[in-house]
């Protein structure tokens, strides 16, 4: 395989909705944005594209994508559609690398989009819980908020997880998205805000979730002579890896941690694994791309992480699949301050625990405060990582406070169904 | 030839939103001629009053959930019936939903776990209130009287008025 480099990318504002542009626009917004970015880089450059967008209802086009591929002038090239739930952007940047590692492109554009506003948001959310088990799972009550707080139950059953520690979640990646113009949501919250906006399913609120997001996002990728051609500042892909897990959460079996480099199977000897309360997927994924760009120990040896914290609780079990904190401590992670950037005012209390390393997660404000357009969350992440390992987050987004101090090397994860498909892609600066 | 060729007029409108854009209603619905294929036995049993699981003829793993292929070893299973009553593994309280379920609301989601079994099953819980739901607590399922061939023909009802202490999962390798 040969070495990949992110070269350049660009994102649109996500919104709840903008009913003046169509999906085919927005990507060619976020296009735009990529090419202007890189002034070397011409249409005739890019070699072909993946195209990742999750819904066909949402859409209501079918092979949407190809309407993606002419508007942007990219015809006759070569162009196919990824789609995995949620995980959908994640899984089109992942190919994206395919196609330039396997030497078939020397350029490859991933463009993702999700137009979730042509419907009523009760409409949308059964929309998404069509991607559960339509026979077992949809008709007993289909809601992936409802999914998520069972899970969440157990986790707080097993491991004596807060909602005031999910609620800090909100609040930091609220307060993070403040800083960042292409965020849907910033806000200045409370944990007391968090515990007493609208129940959605106990015990998630409606700032536990994030929302529906109209938007569009795109990542060019390149081969290393491409990239030393046409960019001054690429970032390499070090490291991808993917799991799976079964579609029914209830099929979720009890077995053994997949240990990463750092652990050991006695510090997990009581836990039954992965249950419900835990993504076993998430691990696979991390373990894989942890494997490739030689990670040995993730909190301290990335510099940030942008996850899929689709719910705060996702977020705290995400940390711990990702090896951030062990097993159980995700709660306590977060009530330490460990995942909050220092240069922030959270209005915040930290436990000042001091056990794990200090990283900050979702500097961006993620999908709770950004949106989750889901075709485009992750290669939104992408975008987003690819621009602090740039040290550029100043000029994209005229503010320098999310930027990470000398970032070096950063971890994007995106993540579908109750984890059914997940993806973990380790970016460096070079 | 007929130069002078028209579509009909109609008195069909259109659902009009906004013109700057022009955002119309478009209306989308469809019947499927769905088949439950393998895990039919599962629905038929259900209209028997019998919640039907599947155990691996290989390694001998039991899902709470129809399965024909076994998900560790790839054998194929055999049905297996599941007992009436488990316990809460874990459950949610919906005040929002699809739109779809937005009528049911609030409603109470549980995964029930089943001594014999290693895996989950989720139901609906009934008969008791938010507040009074706690994981561990044993539930007995209940059945339809005339059923809809969907998986909730079954539910679930507390068997105590009083909440049982929590229970650990039943042991083996799933």
């Amino acid at each position: 395989m040969r070495p990949v480099y992110m070269i350049t990318g660009g994102i649109t504002k996500f919104a709840k909705a903008h009913p003046e542009k169509d999906f085919r626009l927005m990507v060619r917004e976020a296009f735009d944005y990529a090419l202007a970015d890189l002034p070397g880089l011409t249409r005739a450059e890019i070699d072909g594209s993946v195209c990742s967008y999750f819904s066909d209802h949402f859409t209501r086009q079918l092979k949407a994508g190809a309407m993606v591929q002419d508007y942007l002038g990219l015809c006759p090239k070569p162009s196919r559609r990824i789609e995995g739930g949620g995980a959908t952007g994640g899984l089109c940047f992942q190919a994206a690398w395919e196609a330039v590692a396997s030497g078939r492109m020397e350029v490859c554009l991933a463009m993702g989009f999700e137009t979730m506003s042509r419907v009523n948001t009760w409409k949308g959310n059964e929309f998404i819980a069509l991607a559960s088990d339509t026979n077992f799972d949809y008709p007993v009550g289909g809601f992936y908020a409802g999914y998520y707080a069972m899970m969440v139950q157990r986790h707080m059953h097993e491991f004596g997880t807060t909602t005031d520690q999910m609620a800090m979640v909100a609040v930091k990646n609220h307060a993070n998205a403040l800083h960042n113009p292409y965020a849907q949501k910033p806000a200045r919250l409370t944990i007391d805000d968090v515990r007493a906006a609208p129940m959605v399913a106990t015990p998630l609120t409606i700032l536990d979730c994030c929302q529906m997001s109209d938007g569009a996002a795109v990542a060019l990728l390149a081969s290393e002579e491409a990239a030393q051609r046409l960019c001054s500042n690429p970032v390499r892909i070090t490291g991808v890896g993917s799991g799976t897990d079964a579609m029914r959460m209830a099929d979720r079996p009890h077995g053994d941690v997949i240990l990463l480099p750092h652990e050991s199977a006695e510090e997990y000897r009581e836990l039954r694994y992965p249950g419900v309360h835990s993504f076993r997927a998430g691990r696979m994924a991390a373990k894989l791309a942890y494997g490739m760009a030689g990670i040995g120990n993730p909190a301290e040896e990335l510099d940030f992480v942008e996850l899929h914290d689709a719910y705060t609780s996702s977020e705290i079990q995400t940390c711990e699949d990702l090896g951030l904190c062990r097993y159980g401590e995700g709660g306590r992670f977060v009530a330490s301050g460990a995942p909050f950037l220092p240069a922030i005012d959270y209005g915040l209390g930290f436990s000042g625990e001091e056990r794990w390393s200090r990283i900050p997660v979702n500097p961006s404000g993620g999908l709770l405060a950004c949106g989750h357009p889901v075709g485009a969350t992750g290669l939104m992440q992408a975008v987003f990582a690819f621009w602090q390992l740039q040290g550029t987050v100043a000029k994209h987004l005229g503010d320098a406070t999310l930027q990470i101090p000398d970032a070096r090397r950063g971890l994007i994860h995106s993540h579908a169904g109750t984890g059914t498909y997940i993806t973990v892609s380790i970016l460096e600066s070079v | 030839m007929n130069k002078d060729a028209k579509l009909p007029e109609t008195q069909e409108g259109t659902v009009l939103f906004n013109v700057d854009p022009i955002i119309i209603r478009y209306h989308y619905e469809i019947d499927y001629l769905h088949s439950y294929a393998q895990d039919s036995p599962f629905f038929a049993a259900l209209a028997k009053g019998k919640l039907m699981g599947s155990r691996c003829t290989g390694c001998g793993c039991v899902y709470a959930t129809p399965r024909g292929h076994c998900m560790e070893c790839g054998a194929r299973t055999e049905w297996h019936q599941l007992p009436h009553e488990g316990r809460i593994h874990t459950f949610t309280t919906c005040h929002f939903g699809g739109e779809a379920f937005l009528k049911e609301t609030p409603f109470t989601l549980v995964l029930v776990e089943f001594d014999g079994a290693n895996t989950l099953f989720l139901s609906r819980l009934v008969g008791a209130e938010p507040d009074e739901v706690r994981i561990g607590m044993a539930v007995r399922a209940r059945f339809r009287r005339n059923c809809q061939f969907r998986p909730t023909d079954v539910y679930f009802v507390p068997v105590a008025a009083l909440p049982s202490p929590p229970s650990p999962l039943p042991e083996g390798e799933g």
